[in-house]
């Protein structure tokens, strides 16, 4: 029987600490002991109009927190625990969130038809509560109820669309869900609170009604009606209406053509004139168009089947009139928008959907947009010159280097000089401006460039970087971008040269000021001085380098005295030594590349590995992912002297390797663990029993992110090359999960990209990991892998077959199936002979234009050979 | 003013991004790397010289290797052999089997960091034996090596069924305590699974592992025909207060004898180790002090040593420690032998402890010891059972130190001296 929790639920939210704590407690306590009940006491809370409002809110919250979670794992704990709920009390639980819906309280209404929906979705796909739909939809047909009902049934029948998969629901089902939606936005019938429930649920719905969007007379239903809703009279409903047209414009493009006209006066009149959350929108609607044109385009580029897919040309044949209409949102600006990176107005919106055009229509765009440049850009309010300069940049990608360049260089003097504008809004995109050109026009062959116009660049940019730090910033996105154009030049980088000194000093004086209200001004400062670092010609400029080496361990010890009294503090601290672990990240790597600057690293090598450790003990439970990226580098340029450092090293590599929470750490932490062998070689041994042991850890849990399995099968090839035949006692534990691994590979549906790739990164790994493991027995052991070599083959076969397989498991595979020939021998003639596929295979590698990989097929089809004739 | 929606980045949003970038960069200098370390393996390019596109003229034959032999071996420890171990007869087979055991010392005193580096288990009472699966059977052996159970079971090759994941000539080894009353064998480490060996791999490796695998193979299932006795994992806790407390007064499915405690990074080492401890007290136990071979509680301590030729009596340590000596013709008169046990019983006033090392001063000896014991006494069991008698370590003691220990880690100092 449900337990009289009124006071606990008050308690719960007292003000007074020690009453709060202790009903929660005791709240817990009988959560833990009896969850049916606790359950069923919390819905009969939620459904008694006698109790006050707050404690049925709460009811409701707790309701709603038993049965979902942001987290995977603790969701499907939720879900086990009820479904196994005795069906009588469940069906009690749900009688009472049902009736609550009708409740005189908004508040227990709204959370009843939250509740609902969680419940549903556990139940509905377990094809359980079938019975929900109906009951809810009776709601809506019975002539007799209240308004608050019927609002807090779409409400449900909304959150339900939302919760539920469109395969799990019937189509009789759908139908009578849209039905029930779109008579609720009927205007005539229905107040402001149904009609805004009505729409908002047919944002959910939408996902659900593809058979209704394929049938002409039912699309033209729901179409009208979600027009004639984005006029009405309250902004709110409005602002739901363009949503939905936003969704229908993303998810059924290819049917949009006979409603285009309809909705691009709906979204002109819209962005010209109606209040902004509803403006937005429509612009909006536009950038998704601009989406789904640009993706159609990508899909289609180098075939000519260009008109085979659906491509209506939407924004071409719109484009003379949807650009002005843009460029009229561009003056719409707000005094403070350049202070706040998050910002999202009409002009950020139309600025952003321009650029959008631009990529999606390419050169057309430009006749249309410069005259509107031209006209403003001398004018004197700062308005019209921010707006026109704005424009211009937002055009920058997607029209021809062609079209673009002789404006460019028309416009470069105009744009430098303008750095010194009194308005910092114009000095504000004019930087990014730069920046846009640099990232986007610039190379060394280019003609952007030259040496005739860098000085005066230069100048300005040095000049402009002690700007308010929102200039300061975009600045230094200029610099970056700069720098970019020199990468993988060679020679071409020296012109840099003679700037390098005092880019270097301007960045770090800026990553030093005190007037930057976020952290974002230094972490450009030091994110651009590693571009910078990245592209200087090395060794011309190896000294200065080392230079900055010094002054960025002095600054990373710095961190260490920092004051620290809160978790701003501590993040501040943390965020600047990840700047700092990165900038020498980059150095190690910069520098260890050419015999001349490598005493340069291996001088300060004992320091860094200092800094690094004192990094590490700074930050009780997570280990610097940047700082971890630092070592791996400077494990690689040290070699074998990086044993000295492994004693103190090693319990952060651990706790690197432990840290399934936050993946990215842990992968990389595997990463270094391949530095660390290719290093060491046999002299990680001693180390060996611990990393083998959490790496199969990490393997056995089922919170491991999945990305962070091919990096440990890539690594156990590592340790085992670096091992050799030290291995073999780790043997039994590693084929089972390589052979595991290998099976799941065959067996995932790659339904998308992401999977696809995923399964592609698997392989490789698992290939990486028998072929170091290979070539580390081959001397003394490899008789051991003859008993998986028929696997093996079997496997390679099954990858060589998948059509999905690119060009880095392809690597791996032929190197594979070499390492197996060489380490085995003629001990797999027998097999060899009766597996033909790997001639096939080997053909297709000689026909790649990778060098890397005709040279290795090559080496491998000389060891299948050898393995025949013997 | 709200923010954008989601997916939509905005144009003017500062466009760089150096962190993924570094960690992309990172990872493909990585792959690169590898590829390189495994192509210098490979010797690629003089291979791809020396081969040529061509298969080459001369191949390098090598002989063919026995396959049967190679897969289901135990490479590495000749000492360990269980291959060959079967080749051995009679009483060498039980001496082999006998020398295999990890033994633990007894606890004297509380090694420092317990709650780090140990792990802490109740130990079930009952025979200990080493239970080896092979051929499609399944044999226990006791601590001295004799046969205590032969029959099937669900462990890998334990029975005369299908298993199709190796070969049958494949071992596996666990130690366990066999506890009559529920006729269970209790798992408490795995010493080699499917063929290969796990010695060498650290207890916190071996006790994740036998985790995993055991539940596996269903040899924790009920008994059946051809799984004669049920095997269970005993929980093993980590030697923190809470693992601690739940060791020494929580309830398990068995009877309790006393603690184990085993050091983490320890590997199976066969005989005495001071890595894995046994400690108890009358809580946790009802064998408290060792009784005599009547099975009385004697009133004066009793001991199992072994005579030596030259007249000392030693414990089974390695080297062994002698605690005392028997005159030429006391042994003369008793009949003994070098070799054989005996057992002494100590005038408790005349024992010392001094600087630590045991004095036992005057022996008197009560008779040679029943046939199928093995090993004389340890010397930490001597030393236990004494302080059993006096001054016993009593789990107080422990938890002070665990206690002790944590509070000495928070106020650790986080400086890192690095000598380079």
């Amino acid at each position: 029987m449900a337990m009289e929790i009124t006071q606990a639920l008050l308690a719960a939210q007292s003000p007074d600490g020690q009453v709060r704590t202790a009903a929660e407690s005791n709240l817990k306590q009988f959560q833990e002991q009896n969850l049916p009940h606790f359950l069923l006491s919390l819905s009969a809370e939620l459904v008694n109009e006698q109790k006050p409002p707050e404690s049925r809110r709460l009811a409701g919250i707790l309701l709603k927190n038993s049965l979902d979670a942001k987290d995977s794992f603790r969701k499907e704990q939720l879900t086990k625990q009820w479904v196994t709920v005795d069906p009588a009390i469940k069906s009690q639980i749900k009688e009472a969130l049902l009736t609550t819906l009708a409740s005189q309280v908004s508040d227990a209404r709204s959370t009843a038809s939250q509740v609902i929906a969680k419940v549903a979705s556990i139940e509905i796909p377990r094809k359980e509560w079938q019975d929900l739909i109906g009951k809810l939809l009776a709601n809506m047909t019975t002539k007799e109820t209240p308004a608050s009902l019927k609002q807090a049934t779409l409400q449900s029948l909304g959150y339900v669309c939302e919760e539920v998969s469109p395969s799990d629901l019937e189509q009789d089902q759908v139908n009578a869900i849209l039905t029930a939606v779109v008579q609720g936005m009927n205007q005539a019938e229905h107040g402001f609170e149904v009609r805004l429930a009505a729409i908002r649920a047919l944002y959910n719905a939408l996902d659900f009604a593809q058979t209704n969007f394929e049938n002409e007379m039912e699309r033209n239903y729901i179409m009208k009606v979600v027009c004639e809703t984005a006029v009405s009279k309250e902004p709110e409903i409005r602002q739901a209406a363009f949503e939905c047209l936003v969704s229908v414009a993303s998810i059924y493009y290819g049917v949009l053509e006979p409603y285009m006209q309809t909705l691009f006066n709906l979204t002109a009149n819209s962005i010209r004139g109606d209040e902004e959350q509803v403006a937005l929108q429509a612009i909006e609607f536009w950038s998704t168009v601009c989406d789904e044109e640009i993706a159609i385009q990508e899909e289609c580029a180098g075939t000519d089947e260009g008109n085979s897919v659906l491509h209506f040309r939407f924004v071409e044949k719109a484009l003379h009139v949807l650009v002005p209409v843009l460029l009229e949102t561009l003056l719409k600006q707000e005094e403070d928008q350049d202070q706040d990176d998050g910002m999202w107005n009409l002009s950020m919106a139309g600025g952003t959907c321009l650029g959008l055009v631009a990529r999606t229509v390419g050169d057309a765009v430009v006749p249309l947009v410069m005259p509107f440049v031209q006209a403003n850009i001398t004018k004197s309010d700062w308005r019209s010159h921010e707006a026109a300069t704005f424009a211009f940049g937002s055009i920058l990608e997607g029209p021809s280097v062609e079209k673009l360049a002789p404006m460019v260089h028309n416009g470069l003097d105009f744009l430098l000089s303008a750095m010194k504008d009194p308005s910092s809004h114009v000095r504000d995109t004019t930087a990014w401006t730069l920046s846009r050109i640099f990232e986007i026009l610039h190379s060394p062959s280019g003609t952007i460039i030259d040496q005739s116009n860098l000085p005066k660049i230069m100048t300005v940019l040095l000049e402009s970087i002690r700007d308010v730090p929102n200039v300061a910033e975009k600045v230094c996105g200029a610099i970056y971008f700069l720098a970019q154009g020199y990468e993988d030049a060679g020679s071409a980088s020296s012109v840099l040269t003679p700037y390098l000194g005092n880019i270097i000093t301007a960045l770090l004086s800026t990553a030093d000021r005190a007037d930057a209200s976020s952290n974002r001004l230094w972490s450009s400062a030091y994110e651009t001085l590693n571009e910078v670092v990245r592209c200087s010609n090395i060794p011309e400029n190896a000294n200065m380098i080392g230079q900055l080496l010094h002054e960025i361990l002095k600054r990373l010890g710095q961190t260490m005295e920092l004051e620290i009294v809160s978790t701003d503090d501590k993040e501040r601290q943390s965020n600047l030594q990840a700047l700092l672990c990165g900038v020498i990240q980059v150095i190690i790597q910069t520098l260890n590349g050419s015999e001349e600057s490598l005493p340069v690293i291996l001088q300060s090598a004992d320091q860094m590995m200092v800094m690094f450790l004192r990094v590490f003990a700074c930050h009780s439970s997570t280990v610097h992912e940047e700082a971890m990226l630092a070592i791996g580098a400077l494990a690689y340029t040290t070699g074998q002297e990086f044993a000295k450092y492994m004693p103190e090293f090693y319990k952060y590599l651990e706790r690197g390797l432990q840290n399934f929470e936050e993946y990215q750490v842990c992968s990389i932490s595997v990463g270094v663990v391949g530095d660390i062998c290719r290093a060491m070689d046999d002299k990680v041994l001693p180390y060996c029993d611990g990393i083998m042991s959490v790496l199969l850890k990490d393997l056995s849990n089922a919170l491991l992110h999945r990305s962070v399995k091919p990096p440990i099968f890539s690594c156990f090839g590592d340790i085992a090359l670096a091992i050799g035949e030290q291995f073999e006692k780790y043997l039994p534990f590693v084929i089972p999960m390589l052979q595991g691994a290998a099976e799941l590979s065959t067996q995932i549906e790659c339904t998308d990209e992401d999977t696809e790739e995923y399964v592609n990164q698997l392989r490789r790994g698992i290939f990486e990991a028998y072929s170091g493991i290979l070539q580390g027995f081959k001397n003394a052991k490899a008789d051991l892998m003859l008993p998986h070599a028929g696997h093996l083959l079997q496997f390679t076969e099954a990858v060589f077959k998948d059509k999905n397989r690119d060009e880095g498991v392809t690597k791996a595979a032929v190197a594979m199936l070499g390492d197996l020939a060489d380490a085995l021998g003629p001990n797999l003639k027998l097999l060899f002979k009766d597996c033909t596929f790997h001639a096939e295979f080997l053909g297709e590698c000689f026909q790649s234009d990778d060098d890397q990989l005709r040279e290795t097929a090559t080496w491998t089809q000389g060891m299948i050979r050898r393995v025949l004739v013997s | 003013m709200a923010p954008p929606p989601d997916h939509r980045r905005p144009i003017k949003r500062a466009a760089i991004s150096d962190q993924q970038r570094r960690r992309e960069v990172a990872l493909r200098l990585q792959a690169d790397r590898r590829s390189d370390a495994q192509n210098r393996a490979r010797q690629l390019a003089s291979s791809v010289l020396s081969l040529g596109p061509e298969p080459a003229t001369e191949p390098e034959v090598e002989p063919e290797q026995e396959m049967s032999e190679a897969s289901g071996q135990l490479a590495g420890r000749s000492d360990l052999d269980p291959v060959r171990a079967a080749r051995l007869r009679g009483p060498e087979v039980r001496k082999w089997f006998a020398r295999q055991l990890l033994l633990p010392e007894w606890m004297v005193d509380v090694p420092p960091s317990l709650d780090r580096d140990w792990y802490v288990f109740p130990r079930p009472s009952g025979k200990r034996c080493f239970v080896v699966s092979s051929n499609g059977t399944t044999i226990s052996r006791l601590r001295n090596g004799s046969i205590l159970h032969r029959f099937p079971s669900n462990l890998p090759n334990g029975a005369r069924t299908k298993d199709v994941s190796g070969p049958a000539s494949s071992y596996s080894i666990l130690d366990c305590i066999f506890h009559e009353p529920d006729e269970t064998y209790y798992v408490i480490d795995m010493v080699c699974w499917r063929g290969y060996s796990l010695y060498d791999c650290t207890a916190e490796f071996r006790f994740f592992w036998l985790n995993s695998k055991l539940s596996e193979t269903g040899a924790s299932d009920p008994p059946s025909q051809y799984h004669r006795y049920r095997f269970n994992v005993v929980q093993i806790y980590e030697c923190n207060l809470a693992g601690l407390q739940a060791s020494y007064s929580g309830q398990v499915p068995y009877v309790k004898d006393g603690l184990l405690f085993f050091n983490k990074h320890a590997h199976y080492q066969a005989g005495n180790t001071p890595l894995a401890l046994v400690w108890k007290d009358n809580v946790c136990s009802q064998y408290v002090l060792d009784t005599d071979s009547k099975g009385q509680i004697p009133s004066q301590q009793q001991v199992v040593l072994e005579l030596q030729n030259d007249g000392n009596l030693t414990t089974s340590d390695d080297p062994p420690v002698a605690l005392g000596s028997l005159s030429r013709d006391l042994i003369a008169q008793s009949g003994l032998r070098v070799g054989n046990l005996v057992r002494v019983a100590i005038k408790d006033e005349r024992m010392r402890l001094v600087d630590g090392k045991l004095d036992l001063g005057e022996l008197q000896l009560v008779g040679k010891t029943n046939h199928s014991r093995a090993f004389a006494d340890t010397y930490s069991k001597v030393l236990f059972q004494h302080a059993a008698r006096h001054a016993p370590l009593r789990i107080e003691d422990l938890v002070a130190s665990i206690q002790s220990n944590s509070s000495m880690d928070n106020s650790q100092a986080l400086d890192v001296e690095m000598e380079g």
